[in-house]
């Protein structure tokens, strides 16, 4: 995982945040899923930009009692996870503009 | 339902969000369906620019579920347009249409812009049947070339099949073809009224031994036996069930920007030209009065031994004329199903046999008379 620190919301996916949980559906294969409280804070901040030990640091540790750690371990889980289900996207390094969608000729 | 999706709409019920939006693009179409229930001119659509704001309000709004619809939705020439920007704010996207246009390239755009679902209505798997009902010849040809492209890109397809008596005996065949095409079918036994009430086209709706037929038919319904059980009557935790989804978790808007608690329930609840979707949502008087309604609310369905059981629609209840008040076509689906009539039923039996003898008699006299 330390080899692919930056994390990115696939853009093939739907989502949306419901109280303090997130529903993601994958566009492959409309697979649902929901993201607790604090899997929803990597979510959000997953933006291509920020490694992944950054948003634990700062997202995650800052507003719950775990150590930095710790809650990597989760994290680097929770991304594999997701990933492997197409809804996240894992790079060894920054992923430009992750909101920008597959182009075909119109 | 799975689960996940039950606990889902629990947790949008509770905190008011409107999980599911249906939206239509356009009323025009380049098919002229004898059983469609809309007016095809366009009487000043939404703009790309109010289209995609209504979208961001949407997104805002805690919408997941985007079916966007028409009329054909392929008339709008900023479909795609609008179809990126609602990818764009994660919406779990749902297409209605009748396929015509889709040529390849729209359906590699569709499959580049991450669509859940296609859904394509034919009739029947016989061009002259299908062709008759949509007024346009080659129709049946056309979708099913679409229907190809997109199932070659993987695309999730649905095959919506209206059942009707123009073409009561084909959708066997329809679901074969759909088995053929690697699409999922799916077959409505109900034509409904016309969005502003008119009730003419109700005489497409096959009648109840044609229902009857489809009710024990395994393949569409599963376990025939628990589907068509007689009923029990409905149990007091029914008496607080809600009717469905529409109002509460789910609900309409025109091309127009007309709001309604479902496209089958046109009780006009606000303009989003006018006021904010969400506001709308939250504020509306009349969504706020549907809300409100469970089964304890209606007087005849409360106390109908169909109750608990009953798919009832309020739509079309308020299409009759009352949204707390039975619909006729769904005590006519209950005793397809079961064999029992509900009272409204038996009531409105009795009250057809009685003008139709009326006036079977009226012309008798008339022809004495001449
Ligand atoms: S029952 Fe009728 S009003 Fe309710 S969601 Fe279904 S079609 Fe709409
Ligand atoms: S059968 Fe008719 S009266 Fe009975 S619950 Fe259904 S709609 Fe209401």
């Amino acid at each position: 995982m330390s080899d692919k620190p930056y994390v990115a919301r696939s853009n093939m996916i739907a989502a949306r945040v419901l109280g303090n949980e997130t529903m993601v559906m994958s566009a492959s294969d409309s697979t649902l899923f929901t993201l607790d409280e604090v899997a929803t804070l990597i979510w959000e901040s997953a933006d291509g930009l920020t490694p992944l030990e950054e948003i634990v640091k700062n997202k995650v540790c800052t507003q719950y009692d775990v150590s930095p750690e710790v809650a990597l371990k989760d994290a680097e889980v929770l991304v594999k996870q997701l990933a492997g289900h197409g809804l996240m996207l894992l790079s060894d390094r920054p992923v430009a503009q992750p909101s920008e969608f597959p182009k075909v000729n119109p | 339902m799975s689960a996940l999706i039950g606990e889902m709409v629990t947790k949008a019920l509770k905190l008011n969000i409107p999980l599911s939006v249906h939206l239509d693009l356009t009323y025009r179409c380049n098919e002229r369906c004898i059983h469609c229930y809309l007016d095809h001119h366009d009487h000043g659509e939404m703009t790309t620019v109010e289209i995609k704001d209504l979208l961001d309000q949407m997104a805002d709004a805690g919408v997941f579920y985007l079916t966007i619809s028409g009329g054909e939705i392929m008339m709008r020439r900023d479909f795609f347009e609008i179809l990126e920007h609602a990818r764009k704010r994660t919406f779990c996207i749902k297409l209605k249409t009748n396929g015509i246009l889709i040529r390849s390239n729209e359906a590699d755009r569709i499959k580049a812009l991450g669509v859940e679902s296609v859904q394509i209505s034919i009739y029947s798997h016989i061009p002259d049947v299908h062709d008759a009902i949509t007024k346009l010849p080659g129709s049946l040809a056309d979708s099913i070339e679409a229907i190809r492209r997109l199932r070659a890109h993987g695309i999730h397809v649905i095959i919506a099949n209206v059942l009707m008596v123009k073409n009561a005996s084909d959708y066997e065949g329809v679901k074969a073809l759909a088995a053929e095409l690697g699409a999922q079918f799916m077959l409505d036994p109900t034509v409904t009224p016309m969005m502003d009430g008119d009730r003419g086209i109700l005489n497409l709706n096959v009648d109840e031994a044609a229902l009857r037929e489809v009710f024990r038919n395994e393949g569409l319904v599963g376990n025939v036996e628990e589907f068509c059980a007689p009923p029990k009557g409905p149990n007091e935790s029914d008496l607080d069930m809600l009717p469905c989804s529409a109002g509460h978790t789910a609900c309409y808007v025109s091309p127009y920007g007309d709001v309604y608690p479902c496209v089958q329930f046109p009780l006009p609840s606000g303009n989003v030209r006018s006021t904010r979707f969400v506001d709308i949502w939250r504020n509306s008087p009349e969504l706020n009065e549907v809300r409100s309604i469970t089964l304890r609310d209606m007087p005849s369905c409360s106390v109908c031994t169909h109750g608990g059981t009953c798919t009832r629609c309020p739509g079309l209840a308020y299409l009759e004329g009352n949204m707390r008040g039975p619909s006729s076509q769904d005590c006519e689906k209950s005793y397809a199903r079961t064999g029992i009539p509900s009272e409204n039923l038996k009531k409105r039996r009795a009250a057809s046999f009685s003008s139709s003898h009326l006036v079977q008699i009226q012309g008798l006299q008339s022809s004495v008379a001449i």
